[in-house]
């Protein structure tokens, strides 16, 4: 048993010494970097004291909230409907509606600018039936469809395997008592993909939190808590404000997600 | 590895108890003996401590500090498991997904490195020996609970160890397959003469197989013996109601006579105190006719077996007593019954 | 009558979501081979958008193949044994290190690529090698690695698998040769694709991390988007397309529930 004990700890070295040398020193480092710029540890409270800061937070929340309960929305009706209805071509929409899986942010951005952006597709019909050509791919509005255009795949993919496991009998329990399809969703269907909600749920919020790549793609002018930071670093070269920012923003996605775990009651993954 | 094969191994355990790292006390301090050769079977409710002692004898777990564990007189209670070469049959099978049904039963040839050449024809006669030749290719999931237990075995002894282990190795399978692999693996463990240890909660099982049955309760050894004097001669109350069924009646004794609420039982040789005397259903019987006894009782249930009857009768007791009839009669709820004990099968524990 | 047309409203609904993912792709695609995107198709098709890109941004299509297979070896030696032992010893302390090491993908990769700057940045021959972009991509990859292996290790009873190896004399190393990896590799082919994919994408690090001669493909993306006509982007993204497209085409098959296997009756 001492043997085997001596030789997990061997196998688990490697990722251990990697993990702690370029994970937990440097978010070390950066948590000691973010207090000692001129403000001192008052760079932390910043977030909060500072309207610039705190304006951002609220618009990265706002976006985030957002994102989250139109993605849930969207992927829940979608994912349901594909996983109880079998018909021709199901399997194709699903491929189409997962297929933009590992899409980048930046390739994200990129999506809206075709759809959105001054060349798009909605500002050219827009034209056509209007004469105003509407153009929102770089603002907030931009930066919203980004997110949810990132979050439907892995949603979508959570709510049909949950849904999978419903059992249908439940359902068909529920009818048989005489409950309308509404009552039959509300009582029946929605409380049993709760879990997955949630952590869906969650990982959206965490990713549309703490992304990065659509942001810069769309424009510097959108001003969320990523885009922020990345400014205080490269602009005003003021280090100590984009340490302290990004620990913040790193403690809230973590929490979002902890949270989320104890309130689905089981292991939410998060995804990039 | 001779062809031969390892000859049967002798296992002792001196005071080996067993708590595990929650706190669980799952063995107290056990001794045991096991001849070369002989096939022990440990018999005891779910939870008495089988598995665990099985595995300390196994290797896959180490007993407390103080216990100690000999094969044929060498100390091996610090041997992994994989030097001390012994064959263990699991209850889930824990056959191998990624390797075919021959694969699993090569394997420990393989990692014994014997030649290719020879690891096929060993496989091929255990594979003939269990009859499933025809399944040699076969994935695991393709295999049934039966064949599966099959394969299982095959796997355990081609390397020919110095012991097999079984654990609960039928208890997956439904009762008439258990049936028919219990009279394979009692031939089979007799062809081989290995020394061989059997876990079961299944006292019919434990009867079939053992030379000797080891009953446990709670983590103690509560008998051991031949399977004849284990239910002839119970050693405890535990053991007496574990094994077969036991009958109880209440009472005291008088002037050589036992005497309960349903009569009195001539009982010359009786212990002067005895308050509650056991016996089996077949040292009791329904008498016929008008041959009188000093026991009556009531039918309260009777189940038409085809050969015989089994009847539970209301003698005033907590329980009725349960009786196996041969005779050619319709009994029924509230029949009075007169009733004749051998007085051979009496016991008091 | 009532259910059939709420079938047809979630039908017509589900193919408008459709439409928002596939149509901005399909787009893309148009405008990386038309001669000018604003005339339109009549204007007719070309590769010579392609060709630029292919010219002036080879290089990072090359380094990022070479950081994504580079990140993949480095996951599979030190994230299938993490995930081993994570799948053997199930402790408080095992299930606090799974915790930890999906931080660097809850963490936003910007305050990661951050933190490690700040550390190493000062380390100049490291700081300019792509080495240090390898080091954010292992970080934000690892967890899927070992969450896809631990999940395979997880689903079967790899604790009397092992012990049956062990009854039948294979010790340690070679049980982990024998029974273990083989009986984890769907989760390490999942993994595997996972870590690719997730690395050739990488752009919230990345882009911090980046020195003018380390450049990756979704930098060089990000460049395009920012300083070229859309043509050359849509060109770009469309190589990307191309080179992650099997990658998805091979996830999304991992993602579908694989069918229930055959177990045979019992034929005795
Ligand atoms: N690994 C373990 N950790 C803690 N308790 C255990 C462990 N294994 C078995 N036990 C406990 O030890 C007792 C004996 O178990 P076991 O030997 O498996 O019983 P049996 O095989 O007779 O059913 C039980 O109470 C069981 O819950
Ligand atoms: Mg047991």
């Amino acid at each position: 048993m001492r043997h085997e004990t001596r030789r997990l700890i061997l196998l688990l070295l490697p990722a251990g010494i990697v993990f702690a040398a370029f994970f937990l020193l440097p978010m070390a480092r950066l948590f000691f970097i973010g207090g000692s710029g001129k403000t001192g540890w008052a760079a932390y409270a910043a977030i909060l004291t500072d309207s610039l800061y705190l304006d951002s937070l609220l618009s990265t929340m706002a976006v985030a909230a957002a994102t989250t309960a139109a993605t849930l929305v969207i992927s829940g009706i979608s994912g349901v409907f594909l996983q109880r209805h079998k018909f021709p071509g199901n399997a194709l929409l699903v491929s189409m509606l997962t297929f933009p899986l590992a899409f980048p942010g930046v390739v994200i951005g990129f999506m809206v600018i075709m759809l959105a952006g001054r060349q798009g597709l909605i500002g050219q019909v827009t034209q056509a039936l209007t004469g105003e050509k509407l153009v929102f791919a770089y603002t907030i509005a931009g930066l919203f469809m980004g997110y949810v255009y990132f979050s439907i795949p892995r949603t979508i993919l959570t709510v049909m395997a949950a849904a999978e496991k419903l059992d249908p009998k439940l359902e068909e329990a529920a009818r048989s008592l005489g409950a309308s399809p509404w009552r039959v969703l509300l009582d029946v269907i929605i409380p049993g993909l709760k879990p997955a909600f949630i952590s869906a749920g969650a990982i959206c919020f965490a990713t549309a939190v703490g992304a990065f790549g659509t942001a810069f793609t769309l424009a510097a002018k959108i001003n969320v808590l990523p885009m922020v930071i990345y400014t205080e670093f490269t602009l005003s070269a003021n280090i100590a404000m984009a340490a302290a920012l990004s620990f913040v923003l790193g403690i809230v996605t973590w929490l979002v997600l902890a949270v989320a775990r104890t309130a689905a009651g089981s292991s939410v993954a998060a995804a990039g | 590895m001779t062809d031969a094969g390892n000859k049967p191994v002798s296992i002792a355990l001196t005071n080996c108890s067993k708590t595990f790292p929650d706190g669980t006390r799952a063995l107290e301090p056990l001794d045991l003996a096991i001849h070369a050769g002989e096939t022990v079977v440990f018999l005891g409710p779910s939870g008495c401590g089988k598995t665990t002692t099985l595995r300390i004898i196994a290797g896959l777990e180490e007993p407390d500090a103080g216990g100690k564990v000999l094969f044929d007189g060498t100390d091996v209670t610090h041997l992994p498991i994989e030097q001390r070469n012994v064959g263990m049959v699991f209850q889930s099978y824990a056959l191998f997904p990624n390797m075919t049904v021959a694969g699993n039963i090569g394997y420990g040839l393989k990692i014994r490195k014997v030649p290719g050449a020879q690891i096929k024809a060993r496989v091929s006669e255990m594979l003939a020996m269990m009859q499933i030749t025809r399944l040699a290719d076969r994935r695991i999931d393709q295999l049934s609970g039966g064949q599966r237990q099959r394969v299982a075995l095959a796997r355990a002894i081609a390397v020919r160890p110095r012991a097999l282990l079984l654990d609960e190795p039928l208890t997956a399978l439904d009762a008439k397959l258990r049936d028919t692999l219990r009279l394979e693996i009692d031939s089979l463990l007799r062809s081989l003469g290995i020394t061989a240890i059997y876990v079961t909660h299944d006292q019919a099982e434990a009867m079939a197989l053992g030379d000797r049955i080891v009953v446990m309760e709670h983590g103690r050894v509560a008998q051991i013996g031949k399977p004849r004097d284990i239910y002839q001669r119970p050693a405890t109350r535990f053991v007496a109601e574990f094994i077969g069924t036991m009958n109880r009646l209440t009472g005291s004794m008088n002037n050589g006579r036992f005497i309960c609420k349903a009569g009195g039982i001539a009982w010359p040789e009786a212990p002067a105190n005895a308050t509650e005397i056991l016996f089996r259903p077949e040292d009791i019987r329904v008498v016929e006719g008008d041959e009188t006894t000093g026991l009556q009782g009531k039918v309260a249930a009777a189940f038409f077996l085809g050969d015989r009857t089994r009847l539970f009768v209301d003698v005033g007791e907590a329980q009725p007593l349960v009786i196996e009839s041969t005779a050619r009669r319709d009994f029924s709820h509230g029949d009075p019954v007169g009733l004749a004990i051998d007085p051979r099968g009496l016991l008091v524990l | 009558m009532k259910r059939r047309g709420l079938f047809y409203l979630q039908l017509g609904f589900t193919l408008l979501v459709c439409a928002f993912l596939v149509v901005p792709v399909f787009l893309s695609i148009m405008a990386g081979l038309t001669v000018n995107y604003f005339v339109g198709i009549e204007s007719g098709l070309t590769l010579r958008w392609v060709m630029e890109v292919w010219n002036g941004y080879r290089d990072t299509i090359f380094l990022s193949i070479g950081l994504s297979l580079a990140c993949l070896a480095v996951t599979l030696v030190i994230g299938v044994p993490a995930a081993y032992v994570l799948a053997k010893r199930q402790t408080a302390l095992t299930r606090a290190l799974e915790e930890m090491l999906v931080l660097p993908v809850a963490v936003p990769g910007l305050a990661t690529a951050l933190a490690l700057i700040v550390t190493y940045g000062s380390l100049s021959g490291f700081r300019t090698s792509w080495a240090f972009i390898l080091v954010g991509h292992v970080l934000f990859t690892l967890p899927f690695m070992v969450r896809s292996v631990l999940a395979v290790l997880s689903a079967i009873d790899l604790k009397t698998l092992e012990e049956g190896a062990a009854s039948l004399g294979a010790g340690f190393w070679s049980r982990f040769r024998d029974i273990v990896l083989p009986n984890c590799r769907q989760g390490i082919l999942a993994g595997s694709l996972m870590v690719v994919t997730l690395s050739m994408g990488e752009f919230n690090m990345t882009w911090l991390l980046h020195t003018p001669f380390t450049k990756t493909l979704p930098v060089g993306l990000a460049d395009a988007y920012a300083s070229l006509r859309l043509e050359v982007g849509s060109a770009y993204t469309l190589v990307f397309f191309l080179m992650i497209m099997p990658l998805l085409l091979a996830l999304q098959a991992f993602a579908k529930p694989r069918p229930t296997k055959f177990v045979a009756e019992d034929a005795e």
